[in-house]
């Protein structure tokens, strides 16, 4: 294999690791501010109980995020210098606003939120809470900012193969960034709601009688039953505009090789890019064409449009922007099914006689929302090659010249701890699960001290 | 208006500033790390409990320097971080293991939290280990010989010496009873791995080149930089001499190591960067030759000058929030 796929690799194998864990902190960082307002408005000790669970996730969570965000930063200048060599002056600002507005932020009241409890003001705290919700939500931002632009691109020129800033309004505010925030922020408050719901189910399986439980449980479910609708409708404009700026995108994505009317939702399809065509397809006669013109005979553009006279490929790989797509909203309709199906039984039943089945196909979906976020990252980061930065810069150009051994060690080295790291989060979480589930104590833990002192009555 | 400022040096000197700070802070939190074998496991307990709230605002210090490079040198950048690319990956994953380590130690099942006390010392010992080895072949003008080698795995064994023993006097400050009489010990032996580390450099530094030489002993520059080593010395005597009394009663003056100690780093990190300057890659790239464009660096000074500051006090009001002994953090 030679440095450029490994690098991708590499670089595939550290976001696609990374983002496991901001999709986890930015949304459970406001429910943790919900379930510390709750309380203090409440004063019932099931929100205190459900906050001290869940913020011992957000914390490993948190650090988490933060040393794979480290690696991430890193690797940039040892594996990409032609990235900021090209586009330095737009990237640059953005990752600096990026840090200084929003990491900053999220470290330093971290600290005062997890253990500053016993020794702030109460309000300070919960500004504290706030804050650092705020501060991953920025950095969601500014990075997600970014990466539309890697996208749609504007607001810039090139002089001399240099990318120069002309309008940052554009740039911030580019074509895409509106969507892909709302549905990457979407994304996340779904993988919460699925991994609140469904932590909670499996700790009424075992027997927990804690009520928070049950309550993280309706949570969970009233809240993936909200949004998942809101989620589908914003994938569905997301999709549209990137029709509009990146078409092969979508012709990969639908397997659709003809630019043609009446154009099939494929159901199955095995691409086949040496035959340009598919195998053993099946799929919803001109159902396409009406999801992207909203007209069965819709012209929807075909992968064979981006094929240069001379035989040159400019569409991303199809296979698997196809099938990625497929996992993102086979999951989607997953969820769709099991969120509005638990809000029907909550309505009948309460959260506490919920059918036992139901509750281990709920437990089942904990990390349902990290398969479809990832599967969606791949479908749009994949379906941008053969870019780095759509029209102006090619992944290949931007690659270092660091020998292929030395990338392939360091690769074998990041997946056997991003591999351990795995193995130890979930480990843990379903320990701490079963732990809560015996009404037993929680590990002591030094870091949230002062959290403890709070369920004794603060002012 | 932004256009008459000297932008690269503006960043040069952020930059410094950011690596400095980074290089006190998140060296005395993996400096305990590096203490850990030489602790009980209560005391452990209280060590960790003594870094928890600052540590990952201490590591955002890296980010920022590494996002300054970045941003403002794109070209340096990547000219050393490829040159860099071992030591680190080795970085990379000993702050990987150490940050983790930290919540799973806390939150794991109690038979595995012997096994993330090694990683958290383990990670912190790659992560000493490999910014001593990158800050010596950097001085060594980024190539691989045997005898840069050499010398950075010398500078990785005292740097790491270093942060142990800014380490030790953190805790001498943050902690009581026995763990501090510990930390006191631990200092009195750290301080000659920091002199002799000193020593080191400051030894083989101006033969990098002549330009370095004549900075050092020209006239009448040598002038000029005489404060550098007159003021090390003085501190490194303050330090000596305040080890032997500590720790005192009513606990006075616990705090003077490590403030002295941070003076210290200053000093020392001042020397390199007089050395180097205006060098962003030893002799071979200027910072004028390596800022990216005006218009992309003012935009972000615009930033920075906001929020640099409102940072500092943020962190500032946290240190101040979490003050006294570590100790106090326990259920008790």
């Amino acid at each position: 294999m030679d440095t450029l796929l490994l690098s991708r690799i590499q670089f595939a194998a550290n976001i696609s690791f990374h983002i496991l864990f901001p999709t986890i902190t930015i949304a459970l960082g406001w429910v943790l501010l919900f379930f510390k307002v709750k309380f203090s408005r409440t004063r019932e000790k099931r929100w205190m109980d459900l906050y001290m669970f869940w913020v011992k996730v957000f914390a490993l969570s948190f650090a988490l995020g933060v040393v794979s965000g480290i690696t991430m930063s890193f690797q940039f200048g040892t594996n990409w210098p032609g990235f900021m060599e090209t586009v330095g002056n737009v990237a640059g600002p953005l990752l600096a606003y990026e840090v200084l507005t929003a990491f900053f932020l999220e470290a330093v009241f971290l600290g005062i939120m997890l253990f500053g409890a016993s020794r702030v003001p109460g309000w300070l705290h919960t500004l504290a809470t706030f804050l650092v919700a705020f501060g991953t939500t920025m950095s969601a931002f500014w990075i997600l900012v970014l990466n539309s632009w890697m996208h749609t691109p504007a607001g810039h020129e090139l002089r001399d193969g240099v990318i120069y800033a002309t309008d940052w309004w554009a740039i911030i505010f580019n074509p895409s960034m509106p969507y892909r925030l709302a549905h990457m922020l979407l994304a996340s408050g779904l993988t919460v709601a699925f991994l609140i719901a469904g932590i909670s189910a499996y700790r009424l399986l075992r027997g927990d009688r804690g009520g928070d439980a049950a309550t993280g449980l309706r949570f969970g479910i009233i809240l993936g039953a909200l949004l998942i609708p809101l989620q589908i409708l914003a994938g569905d404009m997301h999709g549209l505009n990137t029709l509009e700026h990146q078409p092969q995108k979508v012709a990969a994505m639908e397997g659709n090789w003809e630019t043609q009317g009446n154009v099939p939702l494929l159901l199955f399809a095995l691409p086949d890019e040496e035959a340009r065509t598919n195998h053993f397809e099946i799929g919803i006669p001109s159902l396409a064409s009406i999801i992207l013109k909203h007209d069965p005979a819709g012209v929807v553009p075909g992968l064979n449009d981006f094929v240069a006279a001379d035989g040159t490929v400019t569409h991303p790989p199809v296979a698997p922007v196809f099938w990625s797509f497929r996992i993102m909203v086979g999951v989607g309709m997953l969820m769709l099914l099991a969120s509005w199906a638990g809000a029907f039984l909550l309505w009948r039943r309460g959260a506490d006689n919920l059918p036992r089945p139901y509750l281990w196909g709920l437990s089942g979906m904990s990390f349902a929302g990290w398969v479809a976020t990832l599967a969606g990252w791949y479908t749009t980061e994949i379906g941008r090659q053969p870019w780095l930065v759509n029209g102006v810069l090619t992944t290949e150009a931007a690659v270092a010249d660091v020998p292929a051994p030395m990338v392939l060690s360091t690769l074998i080295v990041y997946l056997a701890i991003y591999a351990i790291l795995m193995v130890a989060y979930i480990g843990v979480i379903t320990y701490m699960a079963r732990k809560a589930a015996k009404g037993e104590p929680l590990p002591r833990d030094e870091r949230t001290i002062g959290a403890q002192a709070m369920a004794v009555p603060a002012e | 208006m932004m256009a008459d400022l000297d932008l690269p040096f503006i960043f040069a000197a952020l930059l410094g500033l950011s690596i400095l700070i980074y290089v006190v802070l998140d060296g005395f939190d993996l400096g305990v790390g590096i203490l850990f074998p030489f602790a009980s496991e209560a005391e452990r307990d209280t060590m960790v409990a003594s870094i928890g709230p600052f540590w990952d605002a201490n590591e955002t210090w890296l980010v920022l320097a590494i996002g300054i490079l970045l941003v403002a040198f794109p070209i340096a950048h990547g000219a050393i971080l490829t040159q860099l690319y071992l030591p680190v990956a080795v970085m990379l994953v000993g702050l990987i293991l150490r940050g983790v380590a930290f919540e799973f130690r806390a939150k794991a099942p109690p038979k595995h939290k012997r096994a993330w006390d090694i990683a958290f010392c383990g990670g912190s010992l790659m992560a000493g280990l490999s910014q001593g080895f990158m800050l010596g072949l950097y001085i060594m003008g980024l190539s691989y010989t045997w005898w840069h080698v050499g010398f950075a795995l010398l500078t990785a064994v005292f740097l790491t010496v270093a942060y142990s023993f800014i380490g030790a006097t953190w805790l001498i400050w943050k902690t009581d009873g026995d763990l501090q009489k510990k930390a006191v010990k631990w200092s009195r032996e750290g301080i000659w791995g920091v002199i002799a580390g000193m020593g080191l450099v400051s030894l083989f530094t101006p033969f990098v080149s002549e330009r370095i030489f004549d900075k050092w002993f020209g006239l009448p520059q040598m002038l000029y930089l005489s404060p550098l080593p007159v003021m090390s010395a003085l501190l490194i005597g303050a330090i000596f001499w305040k080890l032997r009394r500590l720790p005192m009663d009513a606990d006075s003056y616990a705090w003077v190591p490590f403030v002295a100690t941070i003076a210290l780093f200053a000093l020392g990190f001042a020397g390199m960067a007089y050395s180097f300057y205006p060098f962003i890659v030893p002799e071979a790239l200027t910072i004028y030759e390596a800022a990216s464009a005006p218009e992309a660096l003012s935009i972000i000074l615009v930033g920075t000058m906001i929020v640099l500051p409102t940072i500092i006090a943020y962190s500032v009001l946290s240190y101040w929030i979490f003050r006294g002994k570590a100790t106090k953090l326990s259920y008790d």
